[in-house]
Protein backbone atom coordinates (compact mmCIF):
# COMPACT_ATOMS: atom_id res chain seq x y z
CA UNK A 1 0.00 0.00 0.00
CA UNK A 2 1.23 3.68 -0.84
CA UNK A 3 1.14 6.16 1.46
CA UNK A 4 -2.64 7.46 3.47
CA UNK A 5 -3.85 9.97 1.61
CA UNK A 6 -6.88 12.25 2.90
CA UNK A 7 -9.52 10.67 0.53
CA UNK A 8 -12.23 10.35 2.36
CA UNK A 9 -12.29 6.40 4.14
CA UNK A 10 -15.66 5.35 1.77
CA UNK A 11 -15.89 2.35 4.06
CA UNK A 12 -16.20 3.58 7.37
CA UNK A 13 -19.77 3.57 8.51
CA UNK A 14 -21.14 7.44 9.08
CA UNK A 15 -22.84 6.67 12.37
CA UNK A 16 -23.66 10.33 13.44
CA UNK A 17 -27.40 11.76 11.99
CA UNK A 18 -26.75 15.33 10.41
CA UNK A 19 -28.26 16.88 13.18
CA UNK A 20 -25.50 15.36 16.16
CA UNK A 21 -22.34 16.60 13.23
CA UNK A 22 -24.27 20.24 13.27
CA UNK A 23 -24.32 20.44 16.79
CA UNK A 24 -20.45 19.72 17.34
CA UNK A 25 -19.10 22.60 18.57
CA UNK A 26 -16.12 23.93 17.48
CA UNK A 27 -13.35 23.06 19.27
CA UNK A 28 -11.17 26.35 19.72
CA UNK A 29 -14.26 28.38 21.42
CA UNK A 30 -13.33 27.62 25.37
CA UNK A 31 -15.95 27.02 28.01
CA UNK A 32 -16.81 29.14 30.91
CA UNK A 33 -18.55 28.34 33.89
CA UNK A 34 -21.00 31.01 35.15
CA UNK A 35 -22.14 31.50 39.30
CA UNK A 36 -26.03 32.46 39.08
CA UNK A 37 -27.37 34.89 41.88
CA UNK A 38 -29.55 33.36 44.83
CA UNK A 39 -31.14 35.49 47.47
CA UNK A 40 -29.85 32.38 50.25
CA UNK A 41 -26.19 31.99 49.83
CA UNK A 42 -24.26 34.44 51.82
CA UNK A 43 -22.05 36.58 50.40
CA UNK A 44 -18.97 35.81 52.73
CA UNK A 45 -19.84 32.30 51.81
CA UNK A 46 -20.05 32.95 48.12
CA UNK A 47 -16.76 34.70 48.25
CA UNK A 48 -14.45 31.66 50.65
CA UNK A 49 -15.73 29.23 47.90
CA UNK A 50 -13.92 31.49 45.13
CA UNK A 51 -11.24 32.09 46.92
CA UNK A 52 -11.31 27.82 48.64
CA UNK A 53 -12.23 26.00 45.12
CA UNK A 54 -10.60 28.31 42.79
CA UNK A 55 -7.70 29.73 45.13
CA UNK A 56 -8.31 33.51 43.83
CA UNK A 57 -7.23 36.16 46.12
CA UNK A 58 -9.60 38.07 48.00
CA UNK A 59 -9.86 41.05 46.02
CA UNK A 60 -10.98 39.07 42.89
CA UNK A 61 -13.16 36.48 44.81
CA UNK A 62 -15.34 39.45 46.17
CA UNK A 63 -15.42 41.38 42.65
CA UNK A 64 -16.36 38.22 41.01
CA UNK A 65 -18.86 37.91 44.43
CA UNK A 66 -20.06 40.88 43.67
CA UNK A 67 -20.83 40.06 39.90
CA UNK A 68 -22.91 37.76 40.79
CA UNK A 69 -25.03 39.57 43.38
CA UNK A 70 -25.21 43.13 41.59
CA UNK A 71 -25.55 41.54 37.75
CA UNK A 72 -27.02 38.37 38.61
CA UNK A 73 -23.89 36.47 37.27
CA UNK A 74 -20.39 36.14 36.98
CA UNK A 75 -18.22 33.60 34.80
CA UNK A 76 -15.72 32.37 37.54
CA UNK A 77 -13.75 30.39 35.25
CA UNK A 78 -13.48 29.10 31.44
CA UNK A 79 -11.53 26.08 29.91
CA UNK A 80 -12.38 22.62 28.31
CA UNK A 81 -15.67 21.53 28.36
CA UNK A 82 -14.30 18.77 30.95
CA UNK A 83 -13.29 21.26 33.26
CA UNK A 84 -16.19 23.32 33.60
CA UNK A 85 -18.18 20.39 34.21
CA UNK A 86 -15.62 19.59 36.81
CA UNK A 87 -16.21 23.36 38.18
CA UNK A 88 -20.10 23.31 37.83
CA UNK A 89 -20.15 19.51 39.67
CA UNK A 90 -18.11 21.57 42.90
CA UNK A 91 -20.16 24.68 42.95
CA UNK A 92 -23.28 22.38 43.10
CA UNK A 93 -21.46 20.63 45.98
CA UNK A 94 -20.70 24.09 47.61
CA UNK A 95 -24.44 24.64 47.00
CA UNK A 96 -23.82 27.18 44.76
CA UNK A 97 -25.88 27.65 41.39
CA UNK A 98 -24.18 27.13 38.45
CA UNK A 99 -24.14 26.59 34.59
CA UNK A 100 -21.58 25.92 32.27
CA UNK A 101 -22.29 27.40 28.32
CA UNK A 102 -19.56 27.68 25.47
CA UNK A 103 -18.41 31.45 25.47
CA UNK A 104 -20.28 32.64 22.89
CA UNK A 105 -19.70 36.30 22.37
CA UNK B 1 -21.53 34.91 72.31
CA UNK B 2 -24.24 32.38 71.82
CA UNK B 3 -25.31 31.25 68.71
CA UNK B 4 -21.66 32.12 66.94
CA UNK B 5 -18.81 30.59 65.80
CA UNK B 6 -15.46 31.60 67.52
CA UNK B 7 -12.23 30.38 66.14
CA UNK B 8 -10.08 28.02 68.13
CA UNK B 9 -6.55 28.28 68.70
CA UNK B 10 -4.73 26.27 66.27
CA UNK B 11 -7.75 25.76 63.76
CA UNK B 12 -11.19 24.98 64.50
CA UNK B 13 -14.37 26.42 65.77
CA UNK B 14 -16.95 26.20 68.76
CA UNK B 15 -19.97 27.31 69.68
CA UNK B 16 -22.16 27.43 72.85
CA UNK B 17 -25.46 25.46 72.15
CA UNK B 18 -28.53 25.32 74.51
CA UNK B 19 -30.22 21.70 74.05
CA UNK B 20 -33.38 23.75 71.94
CA UNK B 21 -30.78 24.85 69.31
CA UNK B 22 -29.23 21.24 69.00
CA UNK B 23 -32.82 19.76 68.64
CA UNK B 24 -33.53 22.50 66.09
CA UNK B 25 -30.47 21.62 64.07
CA UNK B 26 -30.67 17.99 64.53
CA UNK B 27 -34.02 17.40 63.65
CA UNK B 28 -33.69 20.07 60.17
CA UNK B 29 -30.60 18.01 59.24
CA UNK B 30 -32.35 14.76 59.58
CA UNK B 31 -35.07 16.01 57.48
CA UNK B 32 -32.36 16.74 54.73
CA UNK B 33 -31.21 13.36 55.23
CA UNK B 34 -34.24 12.09 54.57
CA UNK B 35 -34.57 14.24 51.90
CA UNK B 36 -31.37 13.35 49.62
CA UNK B 37 -32.31 9.68 50.39
CA UNK B 38 -30.08 6.55 51.30
CA UNK B 39 -26.65 5.92 48.97
CA UNK B 40 -26.39 3.29 46.22
CA UNK B 41 -24.76 1.37 49.26
CA UNK B 42 -28.13 0.20 50.34
CA UNK B 43 -29.57 -1.18 46.97
CA UNK B 44 -29.38 -5.09 47.03
CA UNK B 45 -26.17 -5.42 45.87
CA UNK B 46 -23.21 -7.94 46.68
CA UNK B 47 -20.79 -5.74 43.89
CA UNK B 48 -19.07 -3.48 45.04
CA UNK B 49 -17.82 -2.25 41.98
CA UNK B 50 -21.75 -2.30 40.17
CA UNK B 51 -21.81 0.85 42.91
CA UNK B 52 -19.07 2.40 41.73
CA UNK B 53 -20.61 2.59 38.38
CA UNK B 54 -23.87 3.03 39.08
CA UNK B 55 -25.17 5.62 36.95
CA UNK B 56 -27.59 8.41 38.44
CA UNK B 57 -30.79 9.67 37.67
CA UNK B 58 -30.84 11.72 34.28
CA UNK B 59 -34.57 13.53 35.10
CA UNK B 60 -34.61 16.39 37.66
CA UNK B 61 -36.13 15.85 41.08
CA UNK B 62 -39.18 16.66 40.98
CA UNK B 63 -38.92 18.24 44.91
CA UNK B 64 -38.28 21.87 44.60
CA UNK B 65 -35.17 21.48 47.46
CA UNK B 66 -33.48 19.47 45.66
CA UNK B 67 -34.40 21.32 42.53
CA UNK B 68 -32.22 23.76 44.16
CA UNK B 69 -29.61 21.69 45.61
CA UNK B 70 -29.40 20.00 42.29
CA UNK B 71 -29.69 21.82 39.48
CA UNK B 72 -29.47 21.76 36.05
CA UNK B 73 -25.39 21.93 34.80
CA UNK B 74 -26.69 23.22 30.98
CA UNK B 75 -28.98 26.42 30.02
CA UNK B 76 -29.20 29.79 30.31
CA UNK B 77 -31.74 30.58 33.37
CA UNK B 78 -32.74 33.75 31.75
CA UNK B 79 -32.46 32.99 28.35
CA UNK B 80 -35.14 31.63 25.56
CA UNK B 81 -33.63 28.99 24.06
CA UNK B 82 -35.27 27.64 20.38
CA UNK B 83 -36.28 24.57 20.10
CA UNK B 84 -33.57 22.92 19.45
CA UNK B 85 -31.07 24.46 21.23
CA UNK B 86 -33.36 23.37 24.80
CA UNK B 87 -33.25 19.91 23.60
CA UNK B 88 -29.54 19.92 23.39
CA UNK B 89 -29.12 21.74 26.72
CA UNK B 90 -31.68 19.06 28.08
CA UNK B 91 -29.84 16.16 27.32
CA UNK B 92 -26.56 17.64 28.39
CA UNK B 93 -27.69 18.58 31.97
CA UNK B 94 -29.62 14.69 31.49
CA UNK B 95 -25.94 13.61 31.32
CA UNK B 96 -24.10 15.26 33.45
CA UNK B 97 -26.18 14.40 36.07
CA UNK B 98 -26.18 10.84 35.55
CA UNK B 99 -22.46 11.35 35.90
CA UNK B 100 -22.75 13.36 39.10
CA UNK B 101 -25.65 13.63 40.95
CA UNK B 102 -24.70 10.22 42.65
CA UNK B 103 -21.24 11.93 44.16
CA UNK B 104 -23.09 14.70 45.15
CA UNK B 105 -25.77 13.78 46.99
CA UNK B 106 -23.05 11.53 49.08
CA UNK B 107 -21.15 14.47 49.83
CA UNK B 108 -24.25 15.98 51.05
CA UNK B 109 -25.10 13.21 52.93
CA UNK B 110 -21.93 12.95 54.58
CA UNK B 111 -22.11 16.62 55.48
CA UNK B 112 -25.53 16.26 57.25
CA UNK B 113 -24.29 12.89 59.12
CA UNK B 114 -21.07 14.88 60.45
CA UNK B 115 -23.69 17.47 61.65
CA UNK B 116 -25.56 14.68 63.35
CA UNK B 117 -22.70 12.67 64.71
CA UNK B 118 -21.47 16.18 66.10
CA UNK B 119 -24.93 17.03 67.99
CA UNK B 120 -25.23 13.81 69.30
CA UNK B 121 -21.86 13.68 71.10
CA UNK B 122 -22.01 17.15 72.45
CA UNK B 123 -25.62 15.94 73.82
CA UNK B 124 -24.45 13.09 75.13
CA UNK B 125 -21.41 14.97 77.37
CA UNK B 126 -24.19 17.09 77.98
CA UNK B 127 -26.70 15.04 79.70
CA UNK B 128 -28.22 16.58 82.42
CA UNK B 129 -27.27 20.17 82.00
CA UNK B 130 -29.01 22.76 79.54
CA UNK B 131 -26.47 22.20 76.37
CA UNK B 132 -23.23 22.17 75.75
CA UNK B 133 -19.97 23.80 73.98
CA UNK B 134 -19.30 22.19 70.60
CA UNK B 135 -16.10 22.04 69.05
CA UNK B 136 -15.39 21.09 65.69
CA UNK B 137 -11.83 20.91 63.96
CA UNK B 138 -10.88 22.46 60.56
CA UNK B 139 -12.42 19.83 59.10
CA UNK B 140 -15.14 19.02 60.58
CA UNK B 141 -16.06 22.79 60.77
CA UNK B 142 -16.14 22.74 56.43
CA UNK B 143 -18.50 19.87 56.36
CA UNK B 144 -20.70 21.68 58.79
CA UNK B 145 -20.17 24.95 56.58
CA UNK B 146 -21.62 22.67 53.65
CA UNK B 147 -24.27 21.16 55.92
CA UNK B 148 -25.76 24.39 57.04
CA UNK B 149 -25.56 25.96 53.97
CA UNK B 150 -27.63 22.77 52.47
CA UNK B 151 -30.03 23.42 55.06
CA UNK B 152 -30.34 27.16 54.24
CA UNK B 153 -31.35 26.62 50.59
CA UNK B 154 -33.44 23.99 51.74
CA UNK B 155 -35.60 26.21 54.03
CA UNK B 156 -35.21 28.76 51.45
CA UNK B 157 -36.42 26.61 48.72
CA UNK B 158 -39.66 25.85 50.83
CA UNK B 159 -39.79 29.07 51.78
CA UNK B 160 -39.91 29.95 48.35
CA UNK B 161 -37.24 32.82 48.69
CA UNK B 162 -36.69 33.84 44.90
CA UNK B 163 -35.14 37.05 45.41
CA UNK B 164 -33.95 39.20 47.59
CA UNK B 165 -37.60 41.05 48.00
CA UNK B 166 -38.75 38.23 49.65
CA UNK B 167 -35.78 38.16 52.16
CA UNK B 168 -36.50 41.42 53.43
CA UNK B 169 -40.28 40.02 53.73
CA UNK B 170 -39.72 37.65 55.71
CA UNK B 171 -38.37 40.17 58.32
CA UNK B 172 -41.50 41.93 58.61
CA UNK B 173 -43.59 38.68 59.15
CA UNK B 174 -46.07 38.92 62.19
CA UNK B 175 -45.77 37.06 65.05
CA UNK B 176 -48.92 34.42 63.83
CA UNK B 177 -47.97 33.98 60.54
CA UNK B 178 -47.19 30.15 60.24
CA UNK B 179 -43.93 30.49 58.48
CA UNK B 180 -42.70 32.93 61.50
CA UNK B 181 -40.78 29.89 63.41
CA UNK B 182 -39.19 28.49 59.61
CA UNK B 183 -38.39 32.37 59.17
CA UNK B 184 -36.48 32.34 62.86
CA UNK B 185 -34.76 29.25 62.20
CA UNK B 186 -33.63 30.20 58.74
CA UNK B 187 -32.52 33.75 59.93
CA UNK B 188 -30.28 31.95 63.35
CA UNK B 189 -29.15 29.01 60.97
CA UNK B 190 -27.50 32.53 58.52
CA UNK B 191 -26.11 33.54 61.70
CA UNK B 192 -24.33 30.77 62.71
CA UNK B 193 -23.26 29.76 59.02
CA UNK B 194 -21.87 33.82 58.85
CA UNK B 195 -19.82 33.74 61.99
CA UNK B 196 -18.88 29.73 60.78
CA UNK B 197 -17.52 30.77 57.27
CA UNK B 198 -15.44 33.58 59.51
CA UNK B 199 -13.63 31.69 61.37
CA UNK B 200 -12.39 29.50 57.80
CA UNK B 201 -11.49 32.88 55.86
CA UNK B 202 -8.37 31.92 53.84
Amino acid sequence: MGCVTAAAPMEIEKTESAEEVFAVPEPDVPWVTIVHNDPVNLMSYVTYVFQTYFGYSKDKATKLMMDVHHKGRAVVSSGSREEMERDVQAMHGYGLWATLQQDRK
Amino acid sequence: MPGQFEPLPGGGAAVALDDVEISIIRSLAVQLLELIGPGPAEDASDDPLAELFAEGPSEPPSDPVLRRLFPDAYGDPEGTPQAQEAEEQRAHSAEFRRYTENDLRAGKRDSALAVIRGLDAVASRSAGEDGAVLKLSADESRQWLGALNDLRLAIGSRLEIADEDDTDLLYRLPDEDPRKPMVMAYLWLGGLQESLVATLMP
